[in-house]
């Protein structure tokens, strides 16, 4: 929908949400363009039309209950609508499909660093198949940052201390801008980037041509035996801490009697901050690990420790390029704290 | 009093009054003691348009910088600190007390049929007060700056930013006081020292504005202190609230913040609607249509605008529930200010309009506040916010409402009282022309960022894609026509403090009680107290419903 070269009036539509945001814009710019003309030409023709030399004399009047009804009654309707319509949207955007497949995002002044579940990673860059349900799970390593695909009309902060997610399903190939949209400090707006969406082929072959480092997954576990958490968490009865295989995206229950879902930040506080939730049947032996491990090496073992659930399941995932499967649970949501 | 409206201001000569409030005393002391909140209220705009122009001067800044795609002008950090500055002189040290400190100082006492204020001192206090917190900004500013935008969110303004954070945040902490007592004043005031006979229903519209947006004042003010506090103590002695390191929550920050800033705007946009109800009736010569809905309207914004804070943060990882409750209450909210725009325009209907350069601006602001307006329930949307949000859409909705409407409203009021306040007229066709550059600039300078907003260009940003350039560049140049727009007032306004036709008690025929008393008015207001008979507006027999 590019008007013109010089004079754009909206980005490429390269996802399968952009044109249901766009639908919504337009209904609103109708919406002013006809409010704001509906005020002008009140305004005009009754200032014309009454102006002092043709109507010297005003006509008091106090007002109009019915009026005041009405368009108290009549501009609330339209915006109810504009309400759903938009929330259903927001709602559509923000939940992920079950069925995606994974990359993780740290931000920092003044980069984005990707991680793809099976290996490579970029700087300022993103490479994404055509078609396919795309989630970032992102954390930022200072302070606020913000991922902005125009093109794919998302956007979503990226906060230090949680993951939070995006997702997106790229309906066109080409290489999109990436911003930065969250003021961040001297180079903000050099935290920019771009997106690249290739043919599913184009993107398995640059997924082989990667660096060999091996997946997010068997990095995390060689950080799982490095760091020691291994030796707590064997597996093996008796274990001094519990069996993680098969613990993510299912409900944990807590000494406190509380129950929640192990999602990403969860895994990510049980290692930073191992005290603020106790499983139900351990003590709070386990150490914590702040200070020591950067937000990419953590990514890693959240990323292991989701794989462990694989092993437990045989389904594969049908997401190309993605070793973790997509969760067996039907969670969906950003998380939250 | 008579409905027929005759020119007096070109037909009848007057003098100035022998013994008025500017002339009462000539000596700098008596200017810097007064206790008259005439006075004051001239402190107070002299100190705002300074601060106006320094935040002016930024703006001009920022819009050359983006003149081309490449930061080529200033340095990124430069640039940073330019709108940074940009938005805390203008917000803080200008609009906030803009129409209030000035317009409402000056007005609300003669407005109710008062001496004075209900605490002279205190107001006195307060423009000093305010004076030290905007020194405190000034030297922040001079001794290198602040780069934190004027949002001041955590943890880029706890922990990572180098530059004059604490120093900033003091000013603004200073200046905030000053709002809660002109705010406790004017309540005060309003509730004690009306007139006999004006009853609450016989208050100028201007004044039930004020009224509501002192109640914000008060009870907003406090909280923005304690954030600055908070981000204060948090640089200074690493307490973590705010920094996740530290085991705090930069959204806890960003909570706190817009719980004042969200209202903030209606502290600042209230009492511009204010000027506009009085402006739009004296130069219609006609009652205000629906006098109640627009009072009541201003009450309720004050009240559902301290529920709408988290609609700045639809993105940020609050919850999804939550958003759908700020979202709703975020529609709510604009439909007093649509009530307020339609019973502007109907007041035209049947009136005898004359169109003096305030009822140009007023013109201007009901059409630029309707498009503000508007373009903020694209914002409340929360599908299409999160397309929207940070970006030049952002930027262009707030200066509709902010400069379409606050600043319009601003200048509306200065034309309309420059005659009460200086006993002079400026003189109508460099004003009005100076009313169309304005408008004309105003859009240039903010239809093309909407446009860039959609397209996805972030705010703040140092550099930008070529494909942007053009409506930079249209943008840019609108924004020195407003330049001129903004200068040229300055020049007739000064000009016609000596040369301007004297222009009597009364030049709009308007009903207003400041109206009744001579021009510039005495300093105690008036010669005997008014009795107040009748309600506002009233030009005439009314004729009933229509
Ligand atoms: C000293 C033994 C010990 C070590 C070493 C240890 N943990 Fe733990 N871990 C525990 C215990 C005990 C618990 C259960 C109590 C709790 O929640 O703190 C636990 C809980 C967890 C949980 C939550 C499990 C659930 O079922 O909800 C995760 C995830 C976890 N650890 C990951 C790690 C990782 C990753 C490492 C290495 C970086 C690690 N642990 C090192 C003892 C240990
Ligand atoms: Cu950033
Ligand atoms: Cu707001």
């Amino acid at each position: 929908m590019m008007f013109s070269k010089y004079l754009p009036f909206f980005p490429d539509q390269a996802s399968t949400i952009a044109w249901q945001v766009d639908a919504l814009y337009l209904f609103l710019v109708a919406i002013t363009i006809f409010f704001t003309g509906l005020v002008a030409a009140m305004v005009l023709t009754f200032s014309i039309k009454y102006r002092k030399e043709k109507n010297p004399i005003a006509t008091q009047i106090e007002g109009s209950v019915p009026l005041e009804i009405m368009w108290s009654v009549i501009p609330l309707g339209i915006a109810m609508v504009i309400y759903v319509w938009a929330a259903i949207l927001y709602f559509n955007m923000e939940r992920a499909p079950k069925q995606a497949m994974e990359i993780y995002v740290v931000g920092k002044q003044w980069m984005w660093k990707v991680q793809h579940p099976s290996g490579p990673r970029e700087i300022n860059q993103l490479h994404i198949p055509v078609d396919q349900n795309v989630r970032l799970t992102m954390i930022s390593q200072d302070v606020l940052h913000s991922f902005s695909i125009p093109e794919f009309r998302v956007k979503h902060e990226v906060l230090p201390g949680r993951y939070t997610q995006l997702w997106f399903n790229a309906n066109k190939t080409g290489t999109y801008h990436l911003f930065c949209t969250q003021y961040c400090g001297t180079k903000h707006s050099g935290m920019i980037g771009e997106i690249i969406v290739m043919e599913p082929a184009m993107y398995q072959a640059w997924l082989s041509g990667g660096s060999g480092e091996g997946s997010l997954a068997s990095n995390g576990e060689k950080l799982f035996t490095s760091l020691g958490c291994v030796t707590c968490h064997s597996g093996q009865s008796g274990a001094r801490g519990p069996n993680l295989a098969g613990a993510f995206g299912n409900p944990v229950k807590l000494a406190d009697g509380r129950t929640v879902v192990a999602d990403e930040n969860y895994v990510r506080e049980s290692i930073l901050n191992p005290q603020a939730k106790i499983v139900a049947g351990f003590g709070p032996i386990m150490p914590t690990f702040t200070g020591q491990i950067n937000e990419e090496s953590l990514i890693q073992l959240v990323a292991y420790v989701k794989s462990l659930q694989a092993e437990k399941q045989t389904t594969t995932g049908a997401v190309a390029g993605s070793t973790t499967n997509p969760n067996p649970e039907p969670k969906q949501g950003k998380p939250t704290k | 009093m008579s409905t027929a409206v005759t020119d007096v201001v070109v037909t009848e000569t007057h003098v100035m009054p022998e013994e008025h409030y500017l002339n009462a005393d000539h000596s700098l002391k008596s200017w810097l003691l007064t206790q008259d909140h005439k006075r004051i209220a001239i402190l107070y705009m002299l100190t705002i348009t300074f601060f106006f122009f320094v935040g002016g001067i930024m703006a001009s800044l920022v819009r050359l910088e983006l003149l081309t795609p490449a930061g080529d002008l200033l340095e990124s950090d430069t640039y940073n600190k330019a709108f940074t500055m940009h938005g805390v002189m203008m917000i803080f040290f200008f609009l906030i007390p803009s129409v209030p400190a000035t317009l409402g100082n000056f007005l609300i006492p003669m407005m109710i049929g008062a001496k004075d204020l209900a605490f002279p001192k205190i107001n006195l206090l307060s423009w000093y007060i305010f004076v030290v917190g905007a020194c405190f900004g000034l030297a922040a500013m001079i001794t290198g700056g602040v780069d934190t935008g004027w949002t001041f969110y955590a943890p880029l303004s706890t922990t990572y930013s180098n530059t004059n954070v604490i120093l900033t945040a003091v000013g603004i902490l200073i200046a905030g006081f000053a709002s809660i007592f002109t705010g406790l004043n004017f309540i005060v005031t309003i509730h004690k020292m009306r007139a006999p006979g004006q009853t609450w229903f016989r208050l100028p519209l201007f004044v039930w504005a004020h009224y509501a947006a002192s109640i914000i004042m008060v009870l907003g003010t406090p909280v923005i202190a304690i954030t600055l506090i908070l981000v204060a103590l948090e640089r200074g002695f690493h307490i973590g609230i705010f920094d996740p390191r530290l085991g705090g929550d930069p959204i806890l920050f960003q909570h706190m913040f817009w719980f004042y800033s969200h209202p903030a705007v209606y502290i600042m946009i209230l009492p511009g609607m204010g000027v506009i109800s009085e402006v739009v009736t004296t130069f219609s010569h006609k009652r205000i249509f629906g006098y109640k809905a627009i009072a009541f309207s201003s009450v309720a914004i004050a009240v559902f605008g301290f529920l709408v804070w988290a609609h700045h943060m639809f993105i940020a990882g609050i919850s999804m529930y939550a958003a759908l409750i700020f979202s709703l209450i975020s529609f709510l909210v604009a439909i007093p200010s649509a009530i307020k725009v339609f019973n502007w325009s109907a007041t035209l209907y049947k009136g005898s309009v004359r169109w003096n350069t305030p009822m140009l601006y007023a013109f201007g602001f009901i059409g630029l506040f309707t498009i503000g307006g508007l373009t903020g329930l694209f914002l409340a949307a929360l599908g299409l916010d999160v397309h929207l949000t940070e970006t030049y859409f952002i930027v262009a909705h707030f200066h509709y409402v902010m400069v379409g409407g606050m600043v319009l409203a601003y200048l509306c009021g200065i034309h309309h009282w420059w005659p009460k306040m200086t006993g002079r007229l400026y003189p109508e066709l460099p004003a009005k022309l100076s009313a169309l550059l304005v408008f004309v600039g105003f859009n240039l300078t903010f239809m093309p960022q909407f446009i860039l907003g959609y397209l996805g260009m972030p705010r703040r940003y140092h550099s930008y894609p070529p494909e942007w350039q053009v409506l930079n560049v249209l943008s840019t140049a609108g924004a020195s026509i407003l330049a001129i727009g903004f200068l040229l007032p300055m020049l007739y306004l000064v000009w016609s403090l000596k040369y301007g036709q004297v222009a009597g008690p009364n030049p709009w025929e308007s009903t207003g009680l400041e109206w009744e008393t001579s021009s510039p008015p005495p300093s105690h207001n008036f010669h005997e107290t008014p009795v107040v008979t009748s309600e506002p507006y009233n030009y005439g027999e009314k004729e009933g419903e229509v």
